[in-house]
């Protein structure tokens, strides 16, 4: 204690004021000094939960059960899992500070989580800074395992690349020639229409783009932007918008007969994260990529759905498999590892596989990009009754829709 | 001799109004020159084109001289005019001797300093200013709290931070008690006298007028009808019909 | 050319919703002054009402009519109930309270609002049902366009009459357009002003409500919707000059064609587009299209604040103990703790940098964060494009920040009160959607990673003396430069502008560079938090940066030294700690933040100092 503080001329009011400044870095340095047992495996999620309450919230869920059942069985080599769930509010470097808090005052033995992909791209370099294991569970952007991919990050989720790539193998079967596109204009927005542009080039030399819409971002101005897509008479539309924006695209499209007699591919939009708000406006015959729920029968995944059903009184969604299988990625590879410590984690990560929520068969982390293989449904969307639902679909396994080993290289830094 | 202050065919209009209609005077080195003029004559708007506060229609402004016409105020005050206003403008949040020491700073062209504090500057000459107008023994108050007097005295101090030529002073004494107002102008006088300074002053008080003024010039709609001593101003019928009323001369 | 037709009527939609909104915020700034950042939050209460009522509420058993338009009136009358609520509890304590802490209550409402709403509604978007009668579309030109677009249309103008009548024709309102125009001889009229104040807000926040219930048909209800529609609605009423009715609708109709025909020729700089007309207009029209100059004294009620003196030499002693404690203790700490009090360092320097031109210079930013990114940017695009180290960086920050604040400093400075503060988040909105679309420079949403500091400094403890160094030595150079003649003369100017040019201060000269000054300073913080980071992402320029940096300011209290340092470590280890706790942690903040205003409205450091004196 300085000495100075305690000198009797202090009078206690500004004892107290100048103590209240300092205590409020005092808890974080008691956490600091307190230091984990070698009870549970302790696990820190970052994501951002108040921002993007949503899609996370069944996120949270799904990874909560598989959580309770890895430990119902005996957790991993007899150690319980415990994660510590953190919200970075959307904001990349709080997710940065969170990541140091948990790993040095919360002593976790890996990151997960993230779903906006600068999040996930900050946590990845924080990952090579730190050398600490990151599993990456929802961020889309191919920059995570491919132009900034590390040897620290791993990424589940099928990336903007490979749904992009699932929609043009079947855009590519349609007549239609002229194509508008429209996305939100941000990284992944850009992204998307790039390899869509790209790969239907690629499989149809007679596509014809004639023009796009970049939407803000969460602000779009559906009618204007409905008009304009109009105006410039496609046969048919790409569409990346997602969330709030999607509805009211698809709303304003639907009044104003945007979609009459033409063909649209959408990313995610099968996802009942995004059908079942749109309810009774849900367009017919898109094609989509997303997660046919309800008309998924096999043994895994009507276990899971009952599970999840039974303990959260609502049925999964997209992001409930995605939390439940990251956590099954990440018991698999500690029980590989034996062990917390990171190197002989990432090395277990490397070729690990695992059953997917989706009964689907097994997934397998790749060892040249640390990019999973899982894969996502691609159907048609039909309304029936007051919701949507997806139609006609198959299962597209992610190893179909990958880059060659090769093309990988060049694209990841190497070393 | 080149006059303190020339004004040349000044001209001013707001919308279709002349406020000020080609008013041309000058005004000698050491000279005390009182502008008066009933409500609405146009002394204002002729002040403030003289301190570059609006910018003639017509007419030029020459100071020593030297044509200022369109000059902004603070490059007036630079070429050495001070000026007190109609309604006391000073540095609220700040003492007396900071607000005189802003004036010796900006005068010295010291404003862009950033680490030695403004305390350790001019103190001296701020409070020798001070002493000059009487108000050395409020140095240290806030100007927020002080007696409407002595704001006025502190704006003078102030006009005399960069040793003027001229004070232009705006009814230096309106608001204050009659024998206050004869003290006040009575120390412009002095100081005045005592630095060769002009002065030109606009004032409603007739008695501090005939007291002080070297000469006085009556302004009315816009145009001087009547300019020269006191006495032979107090006389002038003209002057006289404009104060005491009745219809248009 | 049938498609531009309809393209104007889209146009016409959107500038009728955005009316709605701005009228009851002009008309709530007119009377009271106050600038209602709950405006927002009161536009999603009602879009929430209205969905709810639409489905499930009393009316529901009425048949499709009454359900419907009853509950589009019913919920627009329950957010004015709302908003008069919050004028008796909250804002009536706190008018005497200086312009800007009028912001932070309301800010504190945003944040409350935003988890209540969650609590009530849950996470997911919601989608109301289509208007009776005004289903489907009608053909205009060939195209069709819906019923309900052109019957929005028509609510916009009704509106703007309904509200000159009211103005025009009544008692009540005529006192309104009185009030706006000279409060005090209001008073002298015998009026119950407290009457009228909450008169005011029931009427603002009727119009908030019924603007948001209104999109019900039109669009989907979100958490995000206040955030969104506050920022545009900020920008309709500074555009159309604050408090002025028939500019706030000719400024509606100026962004919403904008939108309409902005996509068609400039599909990818929308987002731009509208701040960037905002910034032209103020430039060429300081008090918007039909504003007025504000006449009588200007509205910064502490203009007669005095300089702070010297500590009192007990807080002296403690505040010398503790920066004692911040040199000799971290060898002590762990990681996260060095982490933390490093990211502190740079809010401390972040909140003093927009303090020196808030306090000593009255001018509000709205958007200061534009220069912490800008220091962030400058040094990240250094290291991208030229592989720039740490060292070089750091230099160069301030000057990239300063540069950036002499730049967008020169057309802000020349304004003042809430015109110059909304210019100020125009270029932070400016600055912000490059960083953000301009994907191949900035590298966009992605950010620019592997910005980590030079080897000497990586580690935790090295980097956080390296904050604690220099942003201790900035902050000590703006707390001398207050004292020193420049912070004198941007007093000086603050005071009198006046008696400032009288006695041939430049009050704009000095107001550019103070701005730049402080500009200068923040970039220094953006650069040194970005390297602690490891990266930079456009939400070190967004608006919640710049709220943080005014709340930190606010809550330390305006007219303090310390102010900015004790405002800037509680609200970041309040943030911190809250997070940490429960995920309803900004109902938590939003409430902290409500008491304090309420019970210290000199700040934090004002508070402490009073406490400390006998």
């Amino acid at each position: 204690m300085d000495r100075r503080l305690t000198t009797p001329h202090v009078r206690r009011r500004d004892l107290l004021a100048g103590i209240a400044i300092g205590t409020l870095a005092a808890p974080a340095v008691l956490r600091a000094q307190g230091g984990a047992g070698a009870g549970p495996i302790r696990i820190g999620e970052i994501n951002s939960y108040t921002a993007q309450p949503a899609f996370l919230g069944p996120y949270r869920n799904g990874w909560l059960l598989a959580q309770e059942q890895i430990n119902a069985a005996g957790g991993i080599n007899g150690r319980p899992l415990e994660t510590v769930f953190r919200d970075d509010a959307g904001k990349p470097e709080d997710a940065v500070r969170m990541a140091s808090e948990l790993v040095s005052a919360e002593k976790v033995a890996l990151l997960a989580g993230g779903y906006l992909s600068n999040v996930g791209l900050a946590l990845g370099d924080f990952a090579a800074q730190n050398k600490v294991l990151y599993a990456a569970s929802e961020p889309l952007t191919d920059a995570l395992v491919w132009s900034k991919g590390n040897r620290y990050t791993f990424r589940l989720r099928p990336s903007t690349y490979m749904q992009a790539a699932m929609l043009v193998e079947e855009a590519a079967k349609l007549p239609a020639r002229r194509w508008a596109t429209v996305a939100p204009n941000y990284e992944y927005g850009q992204s998307a229409v790039k390899w869509f542009r790209e790969l239907l080039k690629a499989k149809r030399p007679d596509a014809e783009f004639v023009g796009e819409q970049f939407p803000a971002l969460g602000r779009i101005d559906a009618g204007a932007t409905v008009q304009a897509l109009e105006r410039m008479r496609p046969e048919a539309i790409f569409n990346v918008t997602f969330g709030t924006d999607l509805l009211n695209f698809v709303r304003q499209g639907n009044t104003r007969g945007l979609f009459d007699g033409r063909s649209v591919a959408s990313m995610l939009s099968g996802e009942p994260e995004y059908l079942e708000p749109l309810g009774e406006e849900c367009p017919e015959g898109w094609i989509v990529t997303g997660y046919p729920r309800d008309d998924l029968e096999n043994p895994v995944h009507t276990a899971f759905r009952e599970a999840y059903r039974k303990r959260y009184e609502a049925p999964p969604r997209c992001g409930s498999v995605v939390g439940h299988d990251i956590v099954q990625a990440i018991a698999a590879t500690l029980r590989k590892a034996g062990g917390t410590d990171t190197e002989a984690m990432v090395a277990a990560f490397e070729g690990i596989r695992f059953q997917t929520a989706y009964g689907t068969g097994e997934v397998e982390f790749r060892a040249a990009d640390h990019q999973s293989t899982l894969g996502a449904f691609v159907g048609r969307t039909r309304l029936e009754g007051r919701t949507g639902k997806m139609v006609d679909w198959r299962y597209a396994d992610g190893a179909n829709y990958l880059p060659s080993d090769a093309q990988v290289r060049e694209w990841r830094p190497q070393g | 001799m080149t006059p303190a202050l020339a004004a040349e065919g000044l001209v001013k209009a707001w919308g279709g109004l002349r406020a000020v209609d080609g008013v041309s005077f000058t005004l000698a080195p050491g000279e005390m020159l009182a502008l008066i003029g009933p409500n609405g004559a146009g002394k204002s708007t002729c002040f403030n084109m003289l301190n570059g506060q609006i910018r003639p229609d017509a007419g030029r402004v020459r100071l020593a001289g030297r044509d200022v016409t369109g000059l902004p105020p603070r490059a007036i005050w630079r070429l050495g005019v001070g000026r007190t206003f109609q309604v006391t403008a000073t540095f609220a949040s700040m003492t007396v001797l900071d607000n005189v020491r802003m004036a010796l700073l900006s005068h010295a062209r010291r404003l862009l300093g950033l680490w030695r504090p403004a305390a350790r500057e001019f103190t001296a000459e701020a409070e020798a200013l001070l002493t000059r107008v009487g108000m050395a023994d409020q140095a240290g108050r806030p100007c927020g709290v002080l007696a409407y007097g002595d704001l006025k005295r502190l704006e003078l101090a102030m006009a005399l931070a960069n040793q003027p030529h001229l004070l232009l002073m705006d009814e230096p004494t309106a608001g204050m008690a009659p024998a206050e107002r004869m003290a006040l102008m009575a120390e412009t006088a002095a100081v005045a006298r005592a630095g060769g300074i002009a002065v030109l002053f606009t004032e409603h008080d007739m008695d501090v007028v005939f007291t002080h003024a070297d000469r006085v010039l009556v302004l009315d709609g816009g145009r001087l009808i009547a300019g020269g001593a006191p006495e032979a101003v107090r006389a002038d019928p003209r002057v006289r019909q404009v104060y005491l009323g009745g219809g248009p001369a | 050319m049938e498609d531009l037709a309809v393209q104007a009527l889209n146009g016409l939609a959107s500038a009728s919703s955005l009316f709605l909104v701005a009228s009851g915020l002009t008309v709530i700034f007119g009377v009271s002054r106050i600038v209602n950042f709950a405006h927002g939050s009161l536009f999603m209460l009602g879009a929430y009402l209205a969905w709810t009522l639409t489905g499930l509420g009393p009316l529901a058993g009425l048949g499709g009519l009454w359900s419907f338009w009853g509950a589009i009136l019913l919920a627009a009358l329950a957010v004015g109930a709302l908003g008069a609520l919050l004028e008796v509890t909250v804002l009536r304590r706190i008018y005497g309270a200086p312009e800007l802490f009028q912001l932070l209550a309301t800010f504190a409402l945003v944040l409350i609002v935003q988890d209540v709403a969650l609590f009530l509604w849950g996470p997911d978007d919601k989608f109301g049902p289509r208007a009776p009668l005004l289903r489907g579309a009608v053909e205009i030109l060939g195209l069709r366009f819906p019923r309900y677009e052109l019957f929005l249309i028509a609510v916009g103008p009704v509106v703007l009459g309904l509200l000159w009548l009211l103005f025009h024709r009544t008692r009540f309102g005529i006192l309104l357009r009185a009030a706006t125009q000279d409060r005090e001889m209001v008073a002298a009229l015998g009026v119950d002003q407290r009457l009228l104040f909450t008169g005011v807000f029931f009427l603002g926040a009727t119009l908030a409500g019924l603007g948001g219930a209104l999109q019900l048909p039109r669009e989907a209800v979100t958490l995000h919707m206040d955030m969104a529609v506050i920022v545009e609605a900020f920008v309709v009423v500074v555009v159309g000059g604050l408090g002025s009715l028939p500019g706030a609708f000719l400024a509606a109709l100026l962004i919403g064609e904008l939108h309409a025909f902005g996509i068609l020729v400039f599909p990818r700089i929308t987002l731009v587009l509208v701040f960037l007309v905002m910034a032209v207009v103020l430039v060429l029209r300081p008090y918007g299209l039909l504003g007025r100059a504000p006449s009588g004294a200007p509205p910064a009620s502490e203009v007669a604040a005095p300089l702070p003196a010297a500590m009192p030499p007990a807080l002296r002693r403690a505040a010398l103990a503790a920066l004692a404690l911040l040199v000799a203790l971290p060898p002590f700490l762990g990681d996260y703790p060095l982490i933390l009090l490093a990211d502190f360092a740079t809010f401390v320097l972040f909140a003093a940098s927009l303090h020196f031109i808030m306090g000593p210079g009255g001018l509000a930013s709205f958007g200061h964060a534009a220069y912490f990114g800008a220091g962030a940017y400058g040094a990240a695009l250094l290291f991208r494009h030229f592989a720039a180290p740490m060292e070089l960086g750091l230099l160069a920050a301030p000057f990239a920040a300063g540069l950036a604040g002499l730049l967008f400093g020169w057309f802000c400075v020349r304004l003042s009160g809430v015109y110059s503060a909304m210019l100020t988040l125009a270029f932070a909105q400016i600055a912000w959607s490059v960083a953000f679309q301009w994907i191949e420079v900035t590298g966009g949403d992605n950010g620019i990673l592997g910005l980590w500091p030079s080897e000497w400094a990586r580690g935790r403890l090295a980097f956080f003396y390296l904050s604690l160094a220099l942003c201790g030595a900035a902050v000590l150079l703006l707390r001398r430069a207050i004292h020193a003649p420049f912070g004198m003369a941007l007093r000086a100017q603050r005071d009198s502008g006046l008696r400032a040019e009288a006695i041939g201060i430049d009050a704009f000269r000095i107001r550019w560079l103070g701005f730049a000054f402080a500009a200068a300073m923040a970039g220094l913080a953006g650069a040194l938090f970005a390297y602690g980071k490891g990266s930079v992402f456009p939400s070190v320029l967004g608006i919640s940066r710049s709220v943080d940096a005014l709340l930190m300011v606010l809550l330390g209290g305006v007219q303090t030294l310390n102010g900015p340092i004790v405002g800037a470590i509680a609200y970041a280890g309040l943030q911190e700690q809250l997070a940490r706790v429960t995920d309803y942690w900004r109902l938590l903040l939003g409430l902290v933040i409500l008491a304090l205003v309420l019970f210290f409205p000199r700040g934090l450091a004002g508070a402490i100092r009073r406490g400390g004196s006998p």
